[in-house]
């Protein structure tokens, strides 16, 4: 019985067995199901909670018994500060059942919930895994947060919330119009970051006009000291002070031209004058030996060490270096330096943004809760909270003082006081990612830094790209409102 | 006994069709299917737009570049690893000079080498990417002290200089990848009669005759599976793991080390555009395909039984 050889075509043979085998797969499989039923799923628009009563202590009309489901990006952050603000969430509201859950891959596990239609009721979307913002809000995914905007603050109800908010985080959260999509909460200062200490040192301070910056740079040379270095790995950190340079150079209305990826944007002189002064850093020879090799963590640990006097830097690098800063470091930040007396902007001006991106999800079902939450996140206690804990300034304004700031959040406090209302906010690394990241950064800045480029071919190749990404259609385009 | 075979047959056969059908044959279904579309993987409302997705590709640079290192990999990775690997584990296992008792015996030492070598093969290629991340680091690397504890200037900057990167990134691949097939051919040629050796070595032939006239054409069904699954390793996440941890970028400088299956990953987790990645996906099934049809085709032999 059971033979598999072949009897006088009686039988089956071996050869037969395994084609007849092949082919029932292939015919069977599209019996399987509709190709429409696949991993995307059919959307549903879920049973939203019913709301609470509207009051003085609940304004968002937050249902008090409905559970509220949160995730946290587990990063750079950690969780303790979001878990905080959540534990004070649940005091408020006993009877509901808060599920704060934390993770560093967001995408992985939240993309499935999107596209089954169960996404949680707020997320942290940061990290390497950030889910695409503009993506999300173009297919309807997201919550309009004017409500929440709208609402009296925490701490003092003759105050809307959006009046307590830092400059350019209402704006950051609009894609397309006047919805809100996305609440920024930590607030990053980007620009050169340097040791005082080490510019000390040198009978150096923070050199105010770009002549400066090439004679301090001369001088740290006699000394066998670079004096730049930057992400070579990752060379979309460059941007981080040579956009507001160029935005200082131009004014505003370059970045904005840029960032609508208007025609012949980058062909502005500014944008050359700026390439121009950063390329001749590497012509003479002020970068740091072998930085177009050293990935972000390298750059920072070789400037710690003083191998380096400036790296182009956000606020985050005094939590992320903390193991390789030395104590008497005095980190500080500065505006870029200005190129000359024909500078359309004053001498401060700075890119400071939001960061830590929090989205509320359209087909969540406690909205009001996920509102909520950020209210309570939004308010002096829980601002300073975070502040104390990751060493970073929120997006509330204010809640700095009362504590003892770490040097680096203390000199972007200064620098935000000197900048005024002179704060860029460049948005081409959240708006088109990839044009950002591996166009601009990797493929131009990083190959005319390490002086494989000319400033010529990288602003001729940079304008390729982004006309190619306004040609695009798959990619979804914005305007700086 | 015919009766109920059919029934017998398919009673052994329906799991594991049922099984691949599942988890192999639908996904690529599923996937050329996507490629149709302009699903973007953040939402479940998609819709179908014909071959956009293909003439854009046919149009992308980078995709090219991609296709390009790809097929590097695919050729010179097998060649270069699966050569080591022989050499290394004929030295080990009869390259050995004649000893007392033994007339077919490997170098001295060959049990430590064969440790030394298969060591890699336990720690995971996210692991080996990550040191070897160092290693490159131009200004405190191992690579660059080595090169100046012995007096040459030349201090390159590996990962971030365009010309060297891809390179950098395969002698990786071929340092963790070279144990596992060392052992794998000391296996094949442990069951190689010793008297064949005796008798070549009797008719006065050297190592490198021993070699080609004995252990390669007797091997050679080993080394045929071993190249297919060097170029798959060559063509997935080996190749997808080391460009992405370890170089600028990830895929530069300059575009110089994006591979198929890194664009794969951008495109759907980085631009959010799930539909373009299977698009990519289905040209890097093909260049599978292909792959394996030649090895197929190439290394039909007839077929040595002993």
């Amino acid at each position: 019985m059971g033979s598999t050889s072949a009897h006088d075509g009686a039988g089956v043979g071996r050869r037969d067995l395994i084609k007849r085998s092949a082919a029932l797969g292939l015919v069977g499989v599209p019996a399987m199901g509709f190709l429409s039923a696949c991993a995307s799923g059919s959307g549903s628009n879920g049973n939203k909670v019913k709301k609470g009563t509207k009051s003085k202590k609940n304004p968002l009309a937050v249902n008090e018994s409905a559970p509220l489901s949160v995730v946290i990006f587990d990063g750079g952050f950690g969780t303790k500060y979001a878990k905080d603000a959540t534990d004070q969430f649940h005091k408020n509201f006993p009877k509901a059942k808060v599920d704060f859950h934390t993770t560093q891959k967001i995408q992985s596990e939240l993309q499935p919930k999107f596209n089954g239609g169960t996404p949680p009721d707020l997320i942290d979307n940061s990290g390497a895994e950030q889910m695409d913002m503009g993506v999300l809000s173009s297919k309807k995914q997201l919550t309009d947060l004017t409500p929440l905007l709208d609402a009296p603050s925490y701490d003092d109800p003759s105050k809307k919330v959006r009046d307590t908010l830092r400059p350019g985080i209402v704006e950051m959260g609009q894609f397309d119009g006047a919805p809100v999509w996305v609440l920024y909460y930590a607030y990053t200062t980007y620009g050169v970051w340097y040791s005082k200490t080490n510019l000390g040192k040198l009978d150096l301070e923070y050199p105010k006009t770009w002549d400066e910056m090439l004679a301090a740079c001369a001088k740290a040379k006699k000394k066998g000291i670079a004096g730049w270095t930057y992400a070579g790995k990752y060379p979309y950190y460059i941007p981080f002070s040579l956009y507001p340079f160029i935005g200082k150079i131009g004014g505003r209305e370059v970045l904005d031209a840029i960032d609508n990826l208007e025609p012949n944007a980058w062909k502005h002189p500014a944008v050359k004058a700026a390439f121009d002064a950063y390329y001749e850093l590497y012509k003479k020879g002020y970068i740091l030996k072998g930085t177009p090799g050293l990935d972000h963590i390298g750059s920072q640990t070789e400037w710690a060490k003083g191998k380096a006097l400036f790296i182009p830097n956000g606020s985050w690098v005094e939590n992320e270096s903390a193991n390789v800063i030395p104590k008497d470091f005095q980190l500080s930040v500065g505006a870029p330096s200005s190129l000359d007396s024909g500078d359309k902007m004053p001498f401060g001006t700075i890119w400071a943004s939001g960061g830590e991106p929090y989205i509320v999800p359209a087909k969540g079902k406690n909205p009001e809760g996920a509102m909520e939450t950020l209210r309570i996140m939004l308010s002096e206690e829980y601002s300073k909270n975070t502040s104390k804990l990751v060493k970073t300034l929120t997006a509330f304004n204010g809640g700095t003082t009362g504590y003892q700031l770490t040097p680096g959040m203390e000199s972007a406090v200064a620098a935000l006081k000197l900048a005024g209302d002179n704060v860029l906010n460049p948005r081409l690394q959240d708006w088109y990612n990839k044009l950002e990241k591996e166009q601009i950064g990797v493929a131009c800045l990083g190959e005319m830094m390490a002086g494989r480029m000319t400033p010529a071919e990288a602003i001729k190749k940079i304008q390729a790209y982004a006309d190619a990404t306004a040609k695009d259609q798959s990619i979804t385009h914005y305007k700086h409102q | 006994m015919q009766h109920g075979k059919y029934r017998f047959i398919v009673g052994f056969l329906v799991a594991p069709l049922v099984l691949y059908a599942v988890f192999v044959i639908w996904p690529f279904i599923q996937s050329i299917y996507y490629s149709f579309t302009d699903w973007t993987g953040l939402s479940p409302d998609f819709k179908m737009v014909g071959f956009a997705n293909y003439t854009r590709m046919f149009h992308d640079d980078v995709f090219w570049k991609s296709l390009e290192h790809s097929v590097y990999f695919v050729v010179l990775l097998p060649l270069v690893t699966l050569s080591l690997a022989l050499f290394f584990a004929f030295m080990l296992n009869v390259g050995g000079r004649r000893r007392k008792g033994a007339a077919v015996t490997g170098v001295r030492g060959a049990g430590f080498y064969k440790i030394a070598y298969f060591f890699p093969q336990v720690l995971s290629i996210a692991i080996v990417a990550l040191l070897f991340r160092f290693a490159y680091n131009p200004n405190d690397g191992a690579f660059n002290g080595a090169l100046k504890a012995v007096g040459i200037t030349w201090q390159p900057e590996w990962l971030g200089d365009p010309k060297l990167a891809l390179w950098a990134v395969m002698a990786v691949l071929v340092w963790s990848t070279v144990g596992f097939f060392v052992v794998l051919f000391s296996a094949g040629m442990a069951s190689i009669p010793k008297d064949f050796y005796e008798a070549a070595l009797l008719d006065g032939a050297g190592r490198a005759t021993t070699f080609f006239k004995i252990t390669l054409p007797l091997l050679w069904d080993t080394i045929q599976s071993g190249w297919v699954y060097m170029g798959i390793m060559a063509l997935g996440a080996e190749a997808f793991a080391t460009v992405q941890i370890m170089t600028v970028g990830p895929g530069g400088p300059a575009y110089s080390t994006t591979v198929l299956p890194l664009y794969v990953y951008q495109s759907a987790f980085r631009d959010a555009n799930a539909a373009y990645a299977t698009t990519i996906g289905v040209a890097l099934l093909i260049v599978t395909l292909l792959f394996a049809a030649v090895v197929m085709r190439l290394g039909r032999r007839e077929r040595l039984e002993y």
